[in-house]
């Protein structure tokens, strides 16, 4: 099958790929790009383990084909930690236990990082509809719900 | 398995390009992508225009007219499409509003579709370069649809004309058991002189609820009133049956959730 080229912004770094035609943004930045933090999960849509920001906007990248992205900018978990420094989403999802089996992690990272880059504040409602097409197996939402209103704070306290 | 993409700069070339078997159009990705990941072996090729047209929202004389590509959220946050909000914000997640499309949701199978159960009561056009037809004469036949839909068009409903009410298990979110919309005019004595009632999950794809309709014209909005109606909901509909719910249970919620949404 003939190879087509992709170029896109990826955390901030060119990125350049000639990749099958009809290839994911899942399997491109997985198995070409090896930005491994997006996760293949149902493959339908329903999970959100996939989930990216291209473009400022939340993607399921399991359903985006590479080459739709040509030109864009993406972001995806892998990009959030500065310097060694972790992102205060991060370092939340640490400290409130947020994490389990850590599959889920980077799509719920994604969701909730648009939404705060949306709504510094946001309320418990917000949370929970910004998460709302993430699947967690583990933790019972409880503390993800948690961690998103602790990095907001941390947020808001470090701009004041 | 990897399939190729055809882009096109019209929907001309692209409907030409939609002629050789096996292939299928891509808007959102959320129907067609899926289905290539579940191993659809009768998609084979895909094709998609960017035809700026596509994305394009008119409002105009008390019609508006949605581009195919116009996504769920873009709807949800257009500031003279409120009305509009809460069905278009009852598909999927934020993911899943971002990707989703007008057109694509006139061909998502029953539980899905929501946002075409509210185009069925308003009683929408849907074009494509081969002309207009209603949408429920389109939904009818959307099986055997290959020209690229372009755009719908309704006429905006008055402030509380249109009612929308999803009912699924999971909050905030969650797949339909079923979804409601109904467009009401009212006379000046209150009683109803208009109703469309569609409805989503009663059926392989949204259907009106004819009999409930005629049992509303001259009555008023209050439970004696409805009760004919709400009587007559399940005429003529086949809900479908699948783990979210038993076509039994879809029927017999279906007068409880009309009944809440009619008079809330």
């Amino acid at each position: 099958m003939a190879k087509v080229p992709v170029q896109f912004t990826l955390n901030g770094s060119e990125k350049a790929e000639f990749v099958d035609s009809g290839t994911t943004l899942l399997n491109a930045l997985r198995d070409k790009i090896g930005d491994t933090s997006p996760k293949g999960g149902c493959q339908q849509g329903t999970c959100g383990a996939c989930s990216v920001i291209v473009d400022g906007e939340l993607r399921l990248s399991c359903l985006t084909l590479a080459e739709t992205c040509n030109g864009a900018a993406i972001t995806t978990t892998s990009g959030l930690a500065e310097g060694g420094v972790l992102h205060p989403l991060q370092r939340a999802f640490l400290d409130t236990f947020a994490t389990q089996c850590g599959f889920c992690t980077p799509g719920m990272i994604m969701a909730a990082k648009v939404l705060l880059d949306h709504t510094p504040n946001p309320s418990r409602e917000d949370v929970v509809e910004a998460l709302s097409g993430n699947i967690c197996r583990c933790t019972g939402y409880e503390p993800i719900i948690q961690a998103v209103l602790t990095a907001a704070r941390a947020n808001s306290q470090s701009a004041a | 398995m990897a399939l190729a993409l055809q882009t096109f700069p019209t929907v001309r070339d692209a409907n030409a390009a939609l002629k050789v078997a096996g292939t299928r159009y891509l808007g959102g990705g959320t129907l067609v992508v899926r289905a290539a990941n579940e191993g659809d072996v009768a998609v084979s090729g895909l094709v998609r225009s960017t035809d700026p047209a596509l994305s394009a929202v008119e409002i105009a004389d008390g019609r508006v007219r949605i581009g195919a590509s116009v996504t769920m959220a873009a709807i949800a946050r257009h500031a003279e499409l409120g009305a509009l909000a809460k069905a278009a914000r009852a598909v999927g997640g934020p993911a899943v509003r971002n990707m989703a499309t007008v057109g694509g949701n006139l061909f998502a199978p029953a539980p899905y579709g929501d946002f075409a159960v509210a185009l069925l009561a308003l009683d929408a056009m849907v074009s494509t370069d081969d002309g207009e037809l209603p949408v429920e004469t389109f939904l009818g036949g959307r099986d055997n649809s290959r020209a690229i839909v372009t755009s719908v068009s309704f006429a905006l409903p008055k402030d509380d004309g249109f009612r929308f009410l999803k009912v699924s298990r999971i909050k905030p979110k969650g797949v339909s058991v079923l979804s409601i919309a109904v467009v009401l005019e009212q006379a000046g004595n209150g009683t109803i002189s208009s109703a469309r009632i569609a409805l989503g999950c009663m059926a392989d794809r949204p259907v009106r609820a004819r009999a409930a309709e005629k049992a509303l014209l001259g009555k008023t909005l209050d439970p004696n009133g409805i009760a004919a109606a709400l009587g007559a909901a399940g005429e003529g509909t086949s809900p479908i049956t699948d783990p979210i719910a038993s076509a039994w249970y879809r029927a017999e919620v279906l007068p409880v959730h009309l009944g809440r949404l009619l008079l809330s």
